[in-house]
């Protein structure tokens, strides 16, 4: 095979996957903004009709996602940016089980975890029945992602010169968490905070689990619309889901590669 | 002192949402009317064993695909600078944080009953084509959303591959084939061995796809799903999620004892 046919390959290849991820979303947007899907859009033409009824029909659940994607951000962060910190003062053997613990939830499936949750808590009626219990799933499969965020940035600045340098003029140990630790770890907690943000708004397999008829959050209210509304709304609703979820999933990745290229010479 | 108050909100969170609700879910899934032989039952259950089977089968086919599909366009748009470059990077990676319902709902725009592919061969061919209620959507479906995963990780250590090796064996006289296969690959295998556990462990657990495809998809989720819901059989569907939580868990432990990094799966 000559470099040239390798090449042709490996392009036919690349395009053919762009396709078919791409074609699909189209697919979708489009059929959001069509009179009438099955006449087609440029007979039945172009209408943002749809798009308004899912506004009327679900926006409580775009209003509920962004609310626990919220709190969950501010969970997260209160507890994983000292954990991570922790983590990264004492790296022995007792902080590795610890990590590999809270990381539990990326290795097992969410239908698990959310069947874990219901067997223990699932009888404490105000609490299985408030858009709490799905915060607290929504923490638990998050909270990896904060944690490891916040650490890889530790782990590749020399934290403890400049606290010993700051101990040495007597800064207390809250001090130097404050003004030392936190600022220097700030593209991390960006670029976490942005993943828990994402994650959370996008959650499906915990959440299904967890809902119930009067705390569905957009992806759940997704899963509905697909079973029971005509082509049109799904695909409206979808269009909304689009619009919220690409933006934060850009800064995400940009912000990832900002807080992965410290350190190195750019 | 001030260390353990770092650690303490997590040590209570962890405990009490992690720590005791799966236990919980272990001593569940032996207090049916089974007791322990539960997890007897299912290991000479056929279609307990059959939708373990279906599962692993096609989660296996996915992650050859999306290793083979990804790998081949990481490397494309590592080795080649052109204009759209990011864009087509961009179109890679856009799925990335879909849920397994949107996916699935893209499946049935692509191959459902009034899809395009349908529409396409009904009005050009004559024949029908409808795949998305079936294992073929799902694999697509899981597919989808390994992909831009798989290749994100392949790009990252593609682009810290040295270029000066692969110039080497090509000024040695190596075809672009042996290149690939003694230089590019070797280098590449954490990354793919790290992203193909991913794309593997993902589609075990995942639930969303088949969820809005098809209710009559065994695979071990559904399964899990329809005896909590309707068969309300608790105790299966705990003793089922315990053991695909134990698979997924030590497959992932083996891969990062291969690799040495930190894996993720989600979605």
């Amino acid at each position: 095979m000559s470099r040239r046919s390798a090449f042709v390959i490996q392009f036919s290849v690349t395009l053919l996957a762009c396709a078919f991820l791409l074609v699909p979303a189209i697919l979708s947007i489009l059929a959001g903004v069509t009179v009438n899907y099955f006449q087609g859009i440029v007979a039945s033409g172009v209408t943002l009709k749809w798009v308004g009824q899912v506004w009327e029909l679900y926006s409580d659940t775009i209003w509920r996602s962004m609310g626990i994607a919220f709190g969950c951000l501010i969970i997260t962060a209160i507890i994983g940016i000292p954990a991570a910190y922790g983590l990264n003062r004492f790296p022995g053997r007792i902080s590795r089980i610890v990590e590999e613990f809270v990381s539990l939830p990326l290795s097992i499936p969410g239908l698990a975890l959310a069947l874990a949750l219901l067997q223990l808590y699932g009888t404490i009626k105000g609490f299985r029945l408030s858009s709490w219990f799905i915060l607290v799933g929504h923490v638990l499969y998050t909270m990896p992602f904060m944690i490891r965020s916040v650490l890889a940035v530790f782990s590749t600045i020399d934290l403890q010169s400049l606290e010993e340098g700051a101990a040495s003029l007597g800064a207390s140990s809250w001090q130097r968490f404050k003004d030392i630790a936190l600022p220097n770890a700030w593209p991390g907690i960006l670029a976490g905070a942005l993943t828990v943000v994402t994650l959370s708004i996008g959650e499906f397999n915990l959440t299904w689990m967890l809902h119930t008829p009067l705390t569905k959050t957009l992806p759940v209210g997704l899963a509905d619309s697909y079973a029971s509304m005509r082509l049109e709304i799904a695909s409206a609703y979808t269009l909304v889901f689009f619009v919220m979820i690409v933006p934060l999933l850009a800064a995400m990745l940009w912000a990832s590669n900002k807080a992965q290229s410290i350190g190195k010479p750019s | 002192m001030f260390i353990f108050f770092c650690f303490l909100p997590l040590i209570v969170f962890s405990l009490a949402f992690l720590a005791l609700p799966l236990v919980r879910l272990f001593s569940a899934s032996v207090e049916g009317e089974l007791g322990w032989s539960i997890y007897g039952e299912i290991l000479s259950n056929p279609r307990y064993m059959q939708s373990l089977l279906d599962t692993v089968l096609v989660s296996l086919a996915v992650t050859i695909a999306a290793l083979l599909v990804a790998t081949t366009a990481a490397l494309f748009l590592t080795h080649n600078r052109f204009r759209g470059r990011s864009l087509l990077i961009a179109s890679l990676t856009f799925p990335l944080a879909f849920p397994g319902v949107v996916i699935g709902f893209l499946m049935i725009l692509l191959g459902g009953r009034q899809g395009l592919v349908n529409n396409i061969s009904s009005n050009v061919f004559d024949t029908r084509l409808v795949f998305a209620y079936s294992m073929v959507g799902l694999f697509f479906g899981y597919l989808y959303f390994s992909i831009p995963r798989v290749l994100l990780t392949v790009m990252a250590t593609a682009e810290k591959l040295d270029p000066a090796l692969v110039e080497a064996a090509r000024s040695l006289g190596a075809a672009p084939l042996q290149v690939l296969r003694d230089v590019t690959l070797p280098g590449l295998a954490p990354a793919l061995i790290a992203s193909g556990a991913i794309a593997f462990a993902t589609a075990m657990g995942a639930f969303g796809t088949a969820f809005t495809l098809a209710t009559d998809i065994d695979v071990l989720p559904m399964v899990i799903y329809t005896e909590f819901t309707l068969s309300a059989n608790i105790a299966m569907a705990c003793a089922l999620s315990v053991l695909l939580g134990l698979v997924t868990w030590v497959l992932l432990m083996f891969a990062r004892s291969l690799t040495g990094t930190s894996i993720a799966a989600s979605g």
